[in-house]
């Protein structure tokens, strides 16, 4: 055979793999082996493929929760309760799965830092991400230094509004970045929207303590 | 009587799961409730005299009898010092963590032997027994209470825990059940439970809070409910409020009047549950019946007469209540969610009907909370829901989260958050560490649960210590644990050392539970027939695995069986044979033989099916090279001549 065919020979012995249960051929990453029924383990996928949903940092809420529970509802360890330990198994390992992917493509932070993994820059670290910032570095400083000396729930209250204002804000802009495939740009996105939505949890929780030291 | 309900999605060649009888069960802290469920329609189980409620309570004798429930409980006015009661405060608890009234514990405990756990033992009648006994009495009782009802065994049971009990809490549950010889089927959260038995799903999708508060513990849910679907978004509780606290102020001020009149006086721990327990009957009837009443006080040889009013009684509980509302406003906060979000309110557990803890309620979410389905039994039919969901099948589905922050012990006793609460589970993560000697070959990891930064201040889990990492120069190993929380809340912690590829053995020493020594010693002594019941399990499964083979099989040979020559087809059909027959026989060895030499007979066969199965996957993989344009086409069509 020449070296093409058998490269494509091995590709195609990496896109089938034999189904625990009956021996059969299953392709890569299929939940349910095709001929048997079985549930499989999870196969190597990303989030978006786990999911089925599109690659993009705009991801629509609704899709996503509906695929997510499309799938738990067919491959939770609940479905699973009186079969076998091999199958309970399989379903365990997939439901974490499912709950990794939709935990990660939920939440825009995680989801921008999971995207540029995926396009193979470097993520962003508190320290890199400043350094390379100096003006988020100033900003980070003047506002935690606002909510520290702010004093009333409602003082607090508008500087986390403004936080959430500027991370929905920075969302919009890293959705044009990833789609420009501008990676440099995406990468300072991503810290400053981490460092906003650190900054608005900080103000929640600082009203709300507030709010518990004199409830009216 | 059980109609047969298959799941969506449900796989071509469906193989029979365990259909044995499942039923739901609260384990609750005063009482608890058995109940089953057919066509999504859950019953409570009522004991030989119509009662719904078996209580909590559990009596030693000094002949070695045990009494549960009501009879137990009579047994307490005369001999207090031989009955447990609130048992399930004491789960997965240590001795500093139970409450002390008059700087007496109501029971007398029995110090940890070396090697044993910090979990709580008593001393009951002359006997040492750990909370895991006795609620396994309590468990077993309710076992007995299904079968007599039903006229069949009752082996399975989805048994219900606080949302907020810990790993250690959890785990005591499942143990108990072990030994009262029921096998649990899920763990699952009383305030997900509750909802379910609401059927508050069937409405149009919202967002649904349970306020659940019982004898012994305060659970907080906040769940989005829609078709079907029951996602739990936040949840909170304190594992340690109850009633039994509201019990507690009021005994207090009750011995503060009498040590005014009488001098300060210690009290035996019986007198103490005595105490107790009138306090109760005092909180109980000005909550149902009447706005004042009077009760007395037996200790020492004299009796004093306590008067009290509604307002006074509002009064002592009222901090614990509020504390029960800022847990609330936590877990909005945790949600990300306002109070007029919420759709409904559901109450849960005998002590919200204390009329100071429904005004708070409705104080709180702006709104009447729901309280038609009875909240002593709410808990138990959720879980026959449940129950029957796992056995028969059913399209709800429930997400739940972990309650409490998991995390590990650092330098300087720091703790480092591994998995945050109200995480959806089940869930994984990894951590790398490293060796700091040459040639280390173990390493500890302490596991606490909790939001603080102390590892001192947290719950001590357990000590996971990894054994057998191959030896390495110091910080060259790279020791990948990881951290697996599974559907019923449980963690289990594996590692592997990532360059050699070798697997640590995990040895677990549980900070407050039963090691497995113990529990089988517990099983061999408890059970009648302990033996028995685990060998008819095995049988069961064994017998679950062949229809699973047998079916796989047969759904093979339907697709590929073109591939077999004649003889080779009789061959593997006789294998086939020999398997549905010892299926219905008893002989569990004689079954397992019987699947692998099934399983011999069809290697060849799947060899000629996968090998089919690449051969469609090449095709399938130069017909869509042909769709898109070749970077060498030239090359390709001459290798192809060229073969």
């Amino acid at each position: 055979m020449s070296k093409m065919a058998e490269q494509e020979t091995v590709e195609a012995k990496a896109t089938v793999s034999p189904c625990w249960s009956c021996k059969g051929p299953v392709p890569r990453a299929s939940l349910f082996c095709e001929t048997c029924g079985a549930v499989q383990p999870p196969g190597p996928a990303d989030h978006f493929e786990r999911l089925g949903i599109p690659r993009g940092f705009a991801v629509d809420e609704e899709t996503l929760s509906s695929r997510y529970f499309a799938l738990q509802a067919r491959l939770h360890p609940d479905r699973f309760a009186g079969k076998t330990a091999k199958e309970r198994a399989a379903s365990l390992a997939q439901a974490t799965a499912l709950n990794d992917a939709y935990r990660t493509l939920r939440d825009p932070v995680l989801r921008a830092a999971y995207l540029l993994r995926l396009r193979g820059a470097a993520a962003p670290t508190e320290e890199s991400g400043t350094v390379d910032d100096p003006g988020l570095l100033m900003e980070s400083l003047e506002r935690r230094e606002q909510l520290s000396s702010a004093e009333t729930p409602d003082e607090v209250r508008s500087i986390g509004a403004a936080a959430e204002s500027d991370a929905r804000d920075c969302i919009a802009h890293l959705a044009a970045a990833f789609a420009a495939d501008d990676l440099a740009e995406a990468t300072r996105l991503t810290t400053r929207l981490k460092y906003l939505v650190k900054l608005g949890e900080e103000a929640r929780a600082r009203a709300a303590r507030l709010r518990e030291a004199s409830p009216c | 009587m059980l109609i047969q309900l298959h799941e969506p999605g449900q796989s071509p060649v469906p193989h029979e799961g365990d259909e044995r009888l499942a039923v739901g069960i609260d384990l609750g802290t005063t009482n608890s409730v058995v109940a089953i469920s057919a066509g999504g329609k859950p019953e409570v189980i009522r004991d030989a005299d119509g009662g719904a409620l078996l209580p909590s309570v559990v009596a030693y004798l000094p002949d070695g009898t045990v009494l549960v429930g009501e009879e137990a409980r009579r047994e307490r006015l005369d001999n207090p010092e031989r009955v447990v009661s609130s048992v399930k405060r004491l789960m997965g608890r240590g001795v500093g963590d139970v409450k002390k009234l008059a700087g007496v514990l109501p029971f007398e405990v029995a110090p940890a032997e070396p090697g044993e756990s910090a979990m709580v033992r008593l001393k009951v009648t002359g006997r040492r027994l750990t909370p895991v006994e006795i609620s396994a009495e309590i468990l077993k009782t309710l076992k007995r209470q299904a079968e007599t009802a039903l006229g069949h065994e009752v082996s399975r049971a989805v048994v219900t825990v606080p949302a907020y009990f810990d790993d250690a809490a959890r785990s005591a549950t499942k143990d108990a059940a072990r030994l009262a010889g029921l096998e649990v089927l899920r763990l699952v959260s009383e305030p997900t439970a509750a909802a379910l038995a609401y059927g508050l799903d069937r409405g149009a999708e919202g967002l649904y809070a349970v306020f659940d508060l019982g004898g012994g513990t305060f659970d907080v849910s906040l769940l989005r409910l829609e078709k079907g679907v029951f996602q739990v978004l936040a949840t909170g509780g304190d594992s340690a409020l109850g009633g039994d606290d509201f019990d507690h102020a009021v005994a207090e001020h009750f011995l503060a009047e009498r040590a005014a009149d009488l001098g300060e006086q210690t009290l035996s721990p019986a007198e103490v549950a005595s105490a107790l327990g009138t306090a109760r009957l005092a909180k109980e009837c000005l909550s149902t019946q009447h706005e004042a009443g009077e009760w007395f006080i037996e200790a020492g040889g004299h009796a004093t007469r306590h008067k009290l009013g509604r307002a006074a009684l509002d009064a002592l509980i009222g901090p614990f209540v509020e504390r029960t509302a800022t847990i609330c406003r936590g877990v909005l906060e945790d949600a990300r969610i306002a109070p007029s979000e919420v759709k409904g309110v559901v109450l849960v557990g005998g002590s919200t009907r204390v009329p100071l803890v429904r005004r708070k309620v409705a104080e709180l979410f702006g709104q009447e909370p729901l309280a038609d389905i009875d909240p002593d039994e709410v808990v138990a039919l959720g879980a026959a829901l449940q129950a029957e969901a796992l056995t028969v099948g059913s399209d709800t589905l429930l997400l739940d989260v972990i309650p409490l922050s998991l995390g590990i012990e650092t330098m300087g006793g720091i703790v480092e958050k591994i998995i945050p609460r109200n995480t959806p589970i089940p869930v994984a993560k990894a951590q790398e560490f490293t060796t700091y000697q040459d040639g280390q070959s173990a390493m500890m990891i302490h596991v606490v649960q909790g939001e603080r930064e102390l590892a001192d201040e947290n719950r001590s889990l357990a000590r996971f210590e990894l054994q057998g990492i191959p030896p390495m120069a110091a910080g060259a190993a790279r020791i990948r644990v990881t951290f697996a929380i599974d559907a019923d809340g449980l963690l289990t912690v594996s590692a592997e050392e990532k360059t050699t590829g070798v697997a640590q053995r995990v040895e677990v020493k549980p900070s407050y539970g039963l090691s497995e020594d113990d529990m089988a010693r517990m099983l061999r002594d408890s059970l009648e027939h302990a033996q028995d019941d685990m060998l008819r399990r095995l049988l069961i499964e064994s017998r679950v695995d062949a229809r699973r083979a047998a079916n796989a099989v047969a759904a093979a040979l339907k697709a590929d069986g073109d591939l077999l020559e004649r003889g080779e087809r009789e061959a593997i059909s006789a294998a086939l044979g020999h398997v549905e027959a010892v299926m219905k026989g008893e002989d569990r060895a004689a079954i397992e033989t019987a699947v692998e030499a099934l399983e011999q007979a069809t290697l060849p066969f799947a060899e000629r099916r996968m090998d089919r199965g690449i051969r469609k996957a090449l095709a399938g993989h130069k017909l869509a090279d042909f769709d898109a344009p070749q970077e060498a086409p030239q090359e390709e069509t001459k290798d192809r001549a060229a073969r």
